[in-house]
This record gives C-alpha cells, structure tokens and sequence, in this order.
C-alpha cells in the first residue's frame, strides 16, 4: 500500500508542477502579446540575452565546426571514401540543422537562464516584486514579457551568426589542415543547404530562446529562501532548460526530417 | 457615518496546519494612523499581504473605500494599489535603477508619466525626505539602511498614495535614524492627508506615528484602542507586549533557557 501511495504522491507533485509551469506560461504568453510593451526593457534584455552572448556562441560554434571537420576526414580515410565534398557537406548540414542551435541553446541556458533566474530571484527574496505590485507594475508586463520576448526575437539571429562561424570552422581546418580545395569546400557547402535546413535550426532557435528566458523567469519569480533558494532557482533553470532543449531539439528534427 | 478606508471582516489565513490569521478585524478610517502592533509571527506581515493583493485570504471581507478587494486582479488590482504606497522593511529598492529612477518608478511604470515629467517630482520627493540632487544618480546598493528607507519613502509617497503602509519601518536602523524615519512618517502622512497603517515591534515608533495602536496575537486583534489609552490596557498580553517582560501570559515557541 505504501509503495502505491508513493507512487500516488510522487505522480500528483509531477501533475501539479506541470499546471505551475503550464499556468506561467500561459500568463506569460498572454503578457508578451498584449500592450502595453516596455520598450525600453525589451531593447535592453536583447542587448543583455543577445549582444553579450555572441563571443561565447561564437566561440563554441567554431571549435564544433573545426573539430567535426576533422573527425569526420579521420572516419572518412579509414574507410577510403572521397572524403573533400563529404566534410563541406556534414559540416554545413551538421551545424545548421543540430549542433548550432544546440551548443547556442546550451550555451545561452548556461549564461543567460541562470542569469535571469538569479537576478528575478533576489527580487523575488528581497521583496522587490511585492514593491512592483504594490506600484501598480505587473510582473509578469515588466520583468517577464521583456525577457522572453528577448529571447525568442535574438536567438534565431544569434543561430544564424554562429552557423555562419561554424561553417567557418570547418573550412579553417579543411583548408589549412587537411588541404583541401577552398573554392571547392565553399560551394559544396552552398550548394548541399537547402531553406528548410536553416528554417529548421531558426525554428529551434526561437524555441529554445522561448524555453530558455521562460525557464529563468518561472523558477526566479517562485524561488524561496533567500540566498540558498536563489541558487536552486539557478540551477533548476539551468538544468530544465538544458533538458528540454534537448528533448525538443530531437522532436523538432523528427517533425522536420522525420519520414 | 461612512465607510471606514480599509476595513478586515474575519480575515483568516492559515499555511498548511499552521493558522496564522485566526478571524483579523479591524476598521482604519480616513486619515486615520494606526498601528498594528505584535511579536514576530503573529502574523503582521500576512495580514498586509492580504490587504495589498500579494496574498488570498482563507476566508474574510477586505474592503477598501468600501468595495470588496479579495481575489481581485489584473487592470481592477492595479487601480486599488494605485491608491496605495508602501514602504518595505528592506526598502525593496530596485537594484537595476538609480535612485532617482526609484523614486519616480510609480510615476513612469504604474502611472505612465513620461521620465522628463517624473523626473522633478521625484527630485522634489527625494527633498522631502531629505536626500539632496547629489544622491539622485547613485545606486541603491550604495546607499545605507536609513537611507535606503528615505528613498523607499519618496518612492511609496511619490505617486500621491490615499493610504500609506508602513512594514517595521525602524527595523535594522540605529535609534536615532530609527526616529528620523519616524519623523519623516509623520510629517509625511500629515503633508499627504493619507491614511496610515504601520506594522511594527518597535513600542517607540508605535507611540510616536499612531492615533491608535491593534494588538495582534495569536492570529486575532486582541486589543485595539488611542495610542494614549495603551498603557492604562486592561490586558496582560498588551502589557507584557508594552513593556518586554520574558514572563507573562504570551506563549513563545521557543524553549526558556
């Protein structure tokens, strides 16, 4: 009996999580769409969210491009196979379609989710969100709505600055280390992408930036307990946020290239 | 007669099997200053969060102007707290914004003013608190405790409240800028013609801002009466709370040594 209700317990905490969050969204969503918008907050969160991660993503998605064209010219001279319009071909598409979006996603979860949720924590713990209440300032209109729509808005175009580099990545290493021919490795590049490979990694992009500042604002704004419930916050968004990009990132592929 | 300007009818709220507000009533009329006086967990704190929205009651009337605020929200909420300015016990300054900018944050987030318009109102707060242009463009986090309360105050006075709330407006300051905050309250709510209601533990702060004092213990308003009359208070909780004593009828949740 007691195992029953432990499972009993267990599952009712999991369903009543799942309408928190579900609730969150749904008000956070309805806050984004409505007037009226702080500008002046939104520009501000796209600087923070977007500008200031653009040497991290550039970095990441240099050395993914750099070490995939060197893996894969290894795999390819094992099995003697013509490995020079191959690797233009598995970098390009790599990057665009999955470890773009995914090591940006990652990435931007680990510095700017957990950024959002700290600073929305201590506001929580100190009281400030209570004094936006109390001054007529909705929370969710000036702390939320700000953040995600951010999010949603510079990812994609972050995405795109970090496929182009690690494209950029993998012709570095082709060219200089393995030898190959550079006008060659360009255009199999451009010729082997097609719009839907970069749709695809834009249509992430967006999730991901939605699911990343959503996570960071939904534990910040219900963390509790001072200094050591800001850092659960923290790491609860950091970690959910990780997880679910990588969940939705095989669910979007599998709709996307799926049959 | 009419309708007092916040009014507690049978507040209860409890947080899981612990009751905290047992049955709260309590009338505040216009202009009135009272203070809710009590130890630590009696409940002081909730009873606010209830009045301002940030918490729903279990059961009870809160009325405000006599119309119904519980469960209220979104635009209807806004335009109730917009009659209300609140002083925090940690100041809850925005730490993102100058002081300035928090000084004037009702005017441009809640009310819509333009920064060129606020700006001078909210210089002209910071005076009446008696922080001078050099502080405007500082941050919060540099400013100390007594200070941080000040432009608390300029914030919660600057949009014109009809009621001021006060949450232990003396804790964590020293003595004497304990009653330079208490003097400020005073001159403020006077200047403002606001109704006032202080929480506090701090009896001299209690005796100076209030016309009338509420005991609140266990959850209930177990004696409230003028300021004047406190003393002479036919109640052993009152005058073991009045006057500090470790012995007396109050139960505490800790072991004696």
């Amino acid at each position: 009996m007691t195992a029953v209700q432990t499972i009993g317990r267990v599952f009712l905490a999991f369903l009543e999580l799942v309408g928190q969050v579900t609730m969150f969204t749904l008000v956070a969503v309805s806050h984004c769409l409505r007037p009226p918008f702080y500008f002046r907050l939104i520009g501000r969160q796209m600087m923070e969210i977007g500008y200031y991660s653009l040497p991290v993503i550039a970095l990441t998605t240099l050395f993914a491009g750099m070490v995939l064209a060197l893996q894969s010219y290894t795999g390819f001279q094992r099995n003697s196979v013509g490995a020079e319009s191959a690797i233009a071909e598995i970098v390009v598409l790599s990057i665009t379609r999955e470890l773009g979006p995914v090591l940006a996603g990652l990435m931007v979860a680990a510095r700017v989710g957990s950024s959002i949720a700290a600073e929305i924590g201590t506001m929580r713990v100190t009281e400030q969100i209570d004094a936006l209440v109390t001054l007529s300032t909705n929370p969710f209109k000036f702390l939320v709505a700000p953040r995600v729509i951010a999010g949603v808005a510079t990812l994609p175009l972050l995405i795109v600055i970090g496929d182009i580099i690690g494209v950029f990545g993998g012709y570095i290493v082709s060219i200089y280390r393995l030898g190959f021919n550079p006008t060659l490795y360009l255009k199999t590049s451009w010729d082997k992408l097609f719009a839907e490979d970069v749709i695809t990694g834009l249509v992430k992009a967006a999730v991901f930036g939605f699911i990343i500042t959503l996570m960071g604002c939904y534990q910040g704004y219900n963390s509790r307990g001072g200094a050591q419930g800001v850092g659960a916050a923290t790491i609860n968004s950091v970690v959910s946020s990780s997880i679910l990009i990588l969940i939705l990132n095989y669910l979007i592929s599998a709709m996307f290239f799926g049959t | 007669m009419t309708a007092p300007k916040i009014r507690l009818q049978g507040v209860r709220k409890k947080f899981g099997a612990k009751v905290v507000l047992d049955g709260v009533d309590l009338d505040v009329m216009a202009g009135e200053s009272v203070v809710i006086i009590g130890g630590s967990g009696s409940g002081k704190s909730v009873t606010l969060k209830c009045i301002l929205g940030l918490m729903t009651p279990d059961a009870g009337e809160i009325a405000i102007d006599g119309e119904p605020v519980i469960g209220v929200g979104g635009r209807e909420r806004e335009r109730i707290n917009a009659k209300i300015g609140m002083l925090f016990q940690s100041a809850a300054l925005f730490d993102s914004l100058t002081v300035w900018e928090n000084a004037a944050f009702g005017l441009i987030a809640g009310k819509g003013m333009s920064r060129r318009e606020a700006r001078p109102v909210a210089m002209e707060m910071l005076a009446r608190v008696g922080l001078d242009a050099k502080f405007a463009m500082m941050s919060p986090a540099d400013l100390s405790g007594g200070m941080r309360k000040r432009v608390g105050l300029a914030r919660a006075i600057a949009i014109e409240p009809e009621i001021l709330f006060f949450d232990e407006p003396t804790t964590g300051i020293d003595p004497i800028m304990g009653d330079i905050i208490n003097e400020l309250i005073v001159k403020c709510t006077e200047e403002t013609g606001a109704t006032a209601l202080t929480i506090t533990h701090d009896m001299a702060s209690a005796r100076k801002i209030s016309d009338r004092i509420a005991m609140l213990y266990k959850g209930k308003i177990v004696w409230a009466g003028p300021t004047g009359e406190i003393d002479r208070a036919d109640n052993g909780i009152v005058q073991q709370f009045i006057n500090g004593r470790a012995e007396g009828p109050i139960e505490i949740d800790v072991r004696r040594l």
